[in-house]
C-alpha cells in the first residue's frame, strides 16, 4: 500500500471536521468538528514523522494534543457560560459582535 | 549734586508703586487712597524739578544724560538695556506731566468726592502718570513702547471708568482699537529699525540716521510708520475718531490725558525721531499734510458742536494738528511744536477743568445751548476759563500768542524746491487761527455770556427766559439748576493753570525755551518767511479779531436758540464729526465684516466641509462594511475556509 | 482504559516497518483498509448525526481508530496518549457538557443563515479537492521509517526530545494547562447577584404572596381515585388542580376531573353528593392546556440540576399565578 494514503485519510477527516464547523449549529458539535480537524492534522504529523524517520513530528503532535486539551477545557467552559446566560447552545445565538 | 540722575527711575517707580498699592489694597484704601495718589504725583514732580535744576546747571552740550537702569533682556544678538534719557525734551515733558498731573490730582479729589470708586480712579491716574513718564523718559523705542501701551491702557480704563453705562464702555473700546491701529505702526517701525540698524535705542538710531547709513527709502518708511503711531495716539487724521467719544471719561481725565499729555505723545514721538524725519523729506511732507488736515478738520467740527466737552476735544485735535504741522516742518518747527505743546497743556487743561467746574455747577449738563450767563454765578471759573480762552486765541501777551505765532511763522518759511508749500501751509495755519478764534469764542460766549437758558426753579415769578417749549421731551419738566462755585480744591488748580496760561508763554519765550531744546532738536538757522514777520503777526491778529467779532455778534449779542437750528450742510456734517464714523464704517468696518463673513463661510464650506465630508464618508463606508460583520461565527469560519481554499488553489495552479 | 492497556501491551508485538521499496507491509495495509472506512464513516456520523450524543460517540470512534493508526505507524506513545487524553478525558468532558447543556433546537439540521449550507458544502468540497491534490501532486522521497529513531523504544525516543530539546515548551505547556483549568473555573463560576434566600425569607415571601400557607393536598384526597393524576377535592367539593404534579398538568396528562360534587335531593328525600354538569370542567381542562407554562423549556433544560431544588418556592409561585 502506498503510505500516502494516510495523508489522503487525514485530508478527508480534516475536510469533514471543517464542514462540521460550518454546518452544525450546536456549539458542542461544532467544537467536536474542531477537535476532528486537530486529530486529522495529528495523523498527518505522525505519518510524516515516519516518512522522514524523525520523531520531531510525533513530539509536535504530542504538544498539539496537550494544547488541545487546554483548549477544550476553556472552550467548553465558555460554552457553558454562554448557555447559562442565554439558555441556548447555538452558535448563531451568540452574535453580540454583530456590526 | 553728582548723583542726582540716580533719582530718575523713581519718577516712574513712585506713581507705579502707588497705583499698584491702591489696586491691591482694594476697598481697604478707600478712605485715604486718593491722598496717597496725590502725594505720589507731587513726589514725582519734586524729583522732576530737582532733575530739571540739575540739567539747567550744566553747560548746554552736557544736557543729554543717559541713565542705564539695567539689562532688560538678551535675545540672541539683540541685547536691550532698560535706560532713561534725561535731556531738555524729556525733562520738559516730565515737568509738564507731573505739574499739570498733580494739579489735576488735587482737582479730582474734590471732583470725584462722591464717586464710590474714587480710589480706583486715582490708581488709574497714577498708573497713567507712571506710564507717561516712562514713555517720555525711555532711552529706546522699545521702552518707549511699554510706556506707549501703558498710557493707552490707562486711557482705556479711564474713558470707560463709568463702564456701567454702555456708551462709555463702547467709547473706551473705540479708543483702544483706534490706538491699536497706530501701535501697529510703531511696531513695524521698530522692526524696520531693528533690521536696518540692529538696535532700538535713540542714540544708535540717531547716529545711524545722521551718518547716512540708512537709505532715504528706509527712513521714509520708518517715518511714515512712526507717523501712523503718532496719528493713533494723538487723534490725527485719519485716526481721529476716538477723541470725541473719549470725552465719556470723567472730566479730569479729559483734561489730563485727552488734552494736556497723552494725546501729545504723538508730537513727542515725531520730535524725538527728528533724526529720522530730517532724512526723509517725503515723510515730513506727509506729517505736515496730516497736521494741516487735522487742524482744519478739528476747527470745523469745533464750530458745530454744542457739547461743551466735545467742542473742547475738537479744539484739542485742531491744536495738536498745529503741533504736528510744526513738527513736520523740521528743525524750524520742532521747538515751536513743543512750545505750543507746553502752553496748550496749560491752557487746555485749565479750560477742561473749567468745563468740569461748569458741569459740577450744572449737574453734569454739557449742552452749551442750555448754559448762558454763568459768568455772574461762577466768576472764578469764568475768569480762569477766559484766560485760557485768550491764550488759545493767541491774543498777546497770553501764552498761545508766542507759541502759535511761532508755528504760523515757521509755516511760512519757504522750503527749497517747493515754494508752494510755504504759502499753502502758512495760509492754512493762518486761517485755522481765525476759525479757532471763532469757535472758542462761540464756546465761551455760549457758556458764560448772554442770557441764561436754564431754569433755577423761580423763572415764572421773575419771568425771565422760560425754557422754550420743545426743548425737553413733552411731559418732563426742564431740569432745575442751582449753579454754585466749585470747592477750593477745584478752584486752586484752575487758578494755577490760568496763571500759567497767562504768563507761561511770555516767560518761556523770553527765557529762550527754543534754545533750551536745541540739544535734542538741533539748531535751526534763522530763515526769513515769505512774508515779513510783522505782516504775519498783524494778519494773524486781524483774522483772530474777525473770528472773535463774528462769534460775539452771533452768540453774545443775539439770542442763542436752545433747539439747534437745522443749519447748513457743512454744519450738519460737522455736528456728526464730518461723517468720520460713517466713513470708518463704510471703509473699514463693513468690508471687515464682509471679509470675516466670507472667511467664516469659506471655513464652514471648505475646511469644515472637507473635514465633515471625510468623516461622513468614513461613516458611510463603515455602515457599508458593517453588513459584513454578521456576528455569526459560522459565517466567519466559512469566509476563512473559502480563503484557505482560494489560497491553496492559487498555490496549486502556480506550482504546476 | 482497557484500550490503552491493550495498545501498550500490543505495541512491541506489532512493530510495523516499511519494506525496502518504501511501501507498507501487507498487515499494515489490511489494518488501514479496515480502519480507514470506519473512521470516515464515523466522521460523517459527526457531520450528520441528529443527536449530539451520537455525534460525540462517532468522534470517540474516530479517535480510537486513529489511535490504532498511530500504533501502526510506530507511534506507540502517541497512540496510548490519544486514547488516554482524547478518548478518556476530552470526549468524556464533551459528553458531560452535553448533559449539562441538554438538547435544544440548535441540534436541528435546518439551516438558518442564508446561503451558509451552499457555502459550507462548496468550501468543504473545495478544501478536500485542494488537500488531496496537494498530496497527490507532491513528489515523495523514499520513506525512511522509524526503526532507527525508535531503537530504544518509541517512548524513550519521544521523551529524549520532549525533555531535551523541547523542555522549555513542555514547561510552558504545563503552565498553559494550569491556566486553562483556572480559566474554566472563572468562566463557569456563578456570581450571586441577589442576597441568599434563607428559610425566613422564603416564609416571609410566601405569606406576602397570599397563597396557601399549608402544604398542598396530595392528589387523590377525597377524590374518587387516589391515583397520581387525579386532583384532590377541597372542602367545597371542587377539585384542586394544584394537587396534581406540575409536570403532569403541563403535559396535559392529568386525569379528567371528577367534577364538582354538589348536594342533590333525590326524589325519595335523601340527599347525596353528585357531580355537577361536566361541561364546565371540560372547559377548565382546555383552559389549562391552552396556557402553556412558560417555565417548561427551562424545566427540561434544568432537569436533574435543580428540579428538586425547592418545591416549596415553586408551590408559592404557583399560588401567585392566577
Amino acid at each position: 500500500m502506498n503510505p500516502t494514503n494516510y495523508l489522503v485519510l487525514a485530508s478527508v477527516l480534516f475536510t469533514l471536521g471543517a464542514m462540521t464547523v460550518l454546518l452544525r449549529r450546536n456549539a458542542v458539535i461544532a467544537f467536536m468538528g474542531v477537535e476532528l480537524m486537530l486529530n486529522a492534522s495529528n495523523l498527518a504529523l505522525v505519518h510524516l514523522s515516519r516518512h522522514h524517520g524523525d520523531l520531531q513530528g510525533q513530539v509536535l503532535a504530542f504538544f498539539v494534543m496537550v494544547v488541545a486539551a487546554a483548549e477544550v477545557v476553556v472552550g467548553l467552559a465558555i460554552i457553558v457560560a454562554i448557555f447559562k446566560t442565554r439558555r441556548s447552545a447555538s452558535v448563531d445565538d451568540a452574535d453580540l459582535l454583530k456590526g | 549734586m553728582p548723583d542726582v540722575e540716580a533719582l530718575a527711575p523713581a519718577l516712574v517707580a513712585v506713581p507705579l508703586a502707588a497705583a499698584a498699592l491702591l489696586l491691591v489694597l482694594g476697598r481697604a484704601a478707600d478712605r485715604w487712597g486718593h491722598w496717597l495718589a496725590v502725594l505720589a504725583s507731587w513726589a514725582a514732580f519734586v524729583v522732576g524739578a530737582v532733575l530739571a535744576l540739575d540739567l539747567l546747571g550744566r553747560p548746554a552740550e552736557e544736557r543729554v544724560v543717559d541713565v542705564t537702569v539695567g539689562r532688560w533682556f538678551d535675545a540672541g544678538s539683540l541685547a536691550v538695556d532698560a535706560g532713561i534719557r534725561l535731556d531738555p525734551l524729556s525733562i520738559t515733558f516730565v515737568l509738564l506731566v507731573t505739574f499739570v498731573g498733580s494739579l489735576i490730582h488735587v482737582y479730582s479729589v474734590a471732583y470725584m468726592a462722591h464717586d464710590r470708586d474714587r480710589r480706583r480712579f486715582f490708581a488709574y491716574l497714577n498708573l497713567f502718570v507712571a506710564a507717561m513718564l516712562l514713555l517720555v523718559l525711555a532711552d529706546s523705542y522699545l521702552l518707549l513702547f511699554v510706556g506707549w501701551e501703558g498710557v493707552g491702557l490707562a486711557s482705556y480704563l479711564l474713558i470707560g471708568f463709568w463702564n456701567h453705562r454702555t456708551p462709555y464702555a463702547v467709547a473706551g473700546k473705540k479708543a483702544f482699537v483706534a490706538n491699536r491701529v497706530g501701535d501697529i505702526g510703531l511696531l513695524v517701525a521698530m522692526g524696520l529699525l531693528l533690521a536696518h540698524v540692529g538696535a532700538l535705542d535713540f542714540a544708535s538710531v540717531d547716529a545711524a540716521a545722521r551718518s547716512g547709513a540708512l537709505s532715504e527709502g528706509t527712513l521714509t518708511a520708518v517715518g511714515l510708520m512712526l507717523l501712523l503711531a503718532a496719528c493713533g495716539k494723538s487723534a490725527q487724521f485719519p485716526l481721529q475718531s476716538w477723541l470725541g467719544d473719549a470725552m465719556a471719561g470723567p472730566t479730569p481725565v479729559s483734561a489730563l490725558i485727552h488734552a494736556a499729555t497723552m494725546v501729545t505723545a504723538g508730537v513727542y514721538l515725531v520730535v524725538r525721531s527728528a533724526s529720522v524725519f530730517d532724512g526723509a523729506p517725503t515723510a515730513q511732507l506727509v506729517v505736515v499734510v496730516v497736521g494741516a488736515i487735522t487742524l482744519v478738520f478739528g476747527a470745523v467740527v469745533g464750530c458745530a458742536k454744542d457739547d461743551l466737552k466735545k467742542a473742547l476735544a475738537a479744539s484739542t485735535m485742531s491744536q495738536i494738528g498745529y503741533m504736528m504741522l510744526a513738527a513736520g516742518l523740521g528743525p524750524v518747527g520742532y521747538a515751536y511744536a513743543i512750545f505750543h505743546l507746553v502752553t496748550h497743556g496749560f491752557f487746555k487743561a485749565g479750560m477742561f477743568l473749567g468745563a468740569g467746574s461748569v458741569m459740577h455747577a450744572m449737574d453734569d449738563e454739557v449742552d452749551m445751548r442750555r448754559f448762558g450767563g454763568l459768568a455772574r454765578l461762577l466768576p472764578v471759573t469764568a475768569v480762569t476759563f477766559g484766560l485760557g480762552w485768550l491764550a488759545i486765541l493767541g491774543v498777546p501777551p497770553f501764552a498761545g500768542f508766542f507759541s502759535k505765532d511761532g508755528i504760523i511763522e515757521a509755516a511760512f518759511v519757504p522750503v527749497e524746491g517747493a515754494p508752494w508749500r510755504a504759502w499753502v501751509f502758512g495760509l492754512v495755519a493762518l486761517l485755522g487761527a481765525g476759525v479757532t478764534a471763532f469757535y472758542m469764542s462761540r464756546l465761551f460766549f455760549m457758556t458764560f455770556a448772554g442770557r441764561r437758558r436754564w431754569s433755577d426753579g423761580h423763572d415764572e415769578g421773575r419771568g425771565t427766559a422760560p425754557a422754550p417749549a420743545g426743548a425737553h421731551p413733552v411731559g418732563t419738566p426742564a431740569p432745575v439748576h442751582h449753579p454754585h462755585e466749585a470747592p477750593l480744591l477745584m478752584v486752586v488748580p484752575m487758578v494755577v493753570l490760568a496763571i500759567g496760561s497767562a504768563v507761561l508763554g511770555l516767560v518761556l519765550a523770553t527765557r529762550g525755551f527754543t534754545t533750551w531744546l536745541e540739544p535734542v532738536t538741533g539748531h535751526a538757522e534763522h530763515e526769513e518767511p515769505v512774508l515779513p514777520v510783522p505782516v504775519i503777526i498783524a494778519a494773524t491778529l486781524v483774522v483772530v479779531a474777525a473770528g472773535l467779532a463774528l462769534a460775539a455778534l452771533r452768540y453774545a449779542r443775539d439770542e442763542v436758540p436752545v433747539v439747534p437750528p437745522v443749519g447748513t450742510a457743512l454744519t450738519r456734517a460737522a455736528r456728526v464729526d464730518l461723517y468720520q464714523d460713517a466713513v470708518n464704517d463704510a471703509a473699514l468696518v463693513e468690508p471687515g465684516t464682509h471679509l470675516t463673513r466670507t472667511l467664516v463661510f469659506a471655513d464652514r464650506a471648505a475646511v469644515d466641509g472637507a473635514a465633515v465630508g471625510v468623516g461622513a464618508l468614513t461613516v458611510r463606508a463603515g455602515t457599508a462594511a458593517r453588513r459584513a460583520q454578521t456576528g455569526l461565527v459560522r459565517s466567519y469560519a466559512a469566509t476563512t475556509l473559502l480563503g484557505v481554499v482560494v489560497l491553496g488553489g492559487v498555490v496549486l495552479a502556480l506550482g504546476s | 482504559m482497557s484500550a490503552a492497556l491493550d495498545a501498550a501491551v500490543l505495541a512491541p508485538a506489532v512493530v510495523m516497518s516499511l519494506t525496502e521499496s518504501g511501501r507498507t507491509t501487507t498487515g499494515e495495509a489490511v489494518l488501514f483498509w479496515v480502519i480507514a472506512p470506519i473512521t470516515v464513516v464515523a466522521a460523517f456520523g459527526l457531520l450528520f448525526a441528529r443527536k449530539a450524543v451520537h455525534a460525540a460517540l462517532s468522534v470517540v470512534l474516530v479517535m480510537i481508530s486513529l489511535a490504532f493508526l498511530y500504533v501502526a505507524q510506530d507511534a506507540v506513545f502517541l497512540g496510548v496518549v490519544q486514547v488516554v487524553v482524547y478518548t478518556g478525558a476530552v470526549m468524556m468532558l464533551f459528553l458531560f457538557v452535553l448533559m449539562l447543556v441538554g438538547v435544544d433546537a440548535s441540534d436541528s439540521l435546518v439551516e438558518t443563515i442564508r446561503g451558509q449550507r451552499w457555502i459550507g458544502w462548496l468550501a468543504g468540497i473545495g478544501l478536500g479537492v485542494v488537500l488531496v491534490s496537494v498530496v497527490g501532486r507532491a513528489t515523495w522521497a523514499t520513506p525512511v521509517g522509524l526503526a532507527e529513531a525508535n531503537a530504544d523504544s518509541n517512548p524513550v525516543g519521544v521523551a529524549r526530545l520532549v525533555f531535551g530539546q523541547h523542555v522549555f515548551a513542555f514547561e510552558v505547556v504545563g503552565a498553559l494547562l494550569v491556566t486553562a483549568a483556572l480559566g474554566a473555573l472563572v468562566l463557569t463560576h456563578a456570581e450571586r447577584l441577589t442576597p441568599r434566600r434563607g428559610q425566613r425569607e422564603r416564609a416571609v415571601a410566601r405569606v406576602r404572596a397570599g397563597g396557601p400557607l399549608t402544604p398542598l393536598p396530595a392528589p387523590g384526597v377525597y377524590a374518587r381515585s387516589n391515583a397520581m393524576d387525579v386532583p384532590a377535592l377541597g372542602p367545597d367539593g371542587r377539585p384542586l388542580e394544584q394537587s396534581v404534579s406540575r409536570v403532569l398538568r403541563v403535559r396535559g396528562q392529568a386525569a379528567d376531573s371528577p367534577g364538582t360534587l354538589v348536594p342533590t335531593t333525590r326524589p325519595d328525600g335523601t340527599v347525596t353528593l353528585a357531580p355537577a354538569g361536566s361541561a364546565g370542567d371540560a372547559g377548565r381542562r382546555r383552559e389549562v392546556e391552552a396556557r402553556p407554562d412558560p417555565t417548561v423549556g427551562r424545566d427540561a433544560a434544568e432537569a436533574g440540576s435543580d428540579a428538586a431544588s425547592d418545591a416549596a418556592s415553586d408551590a408559592a409561585a404557583e399560588g401567585v399565578r392566577p
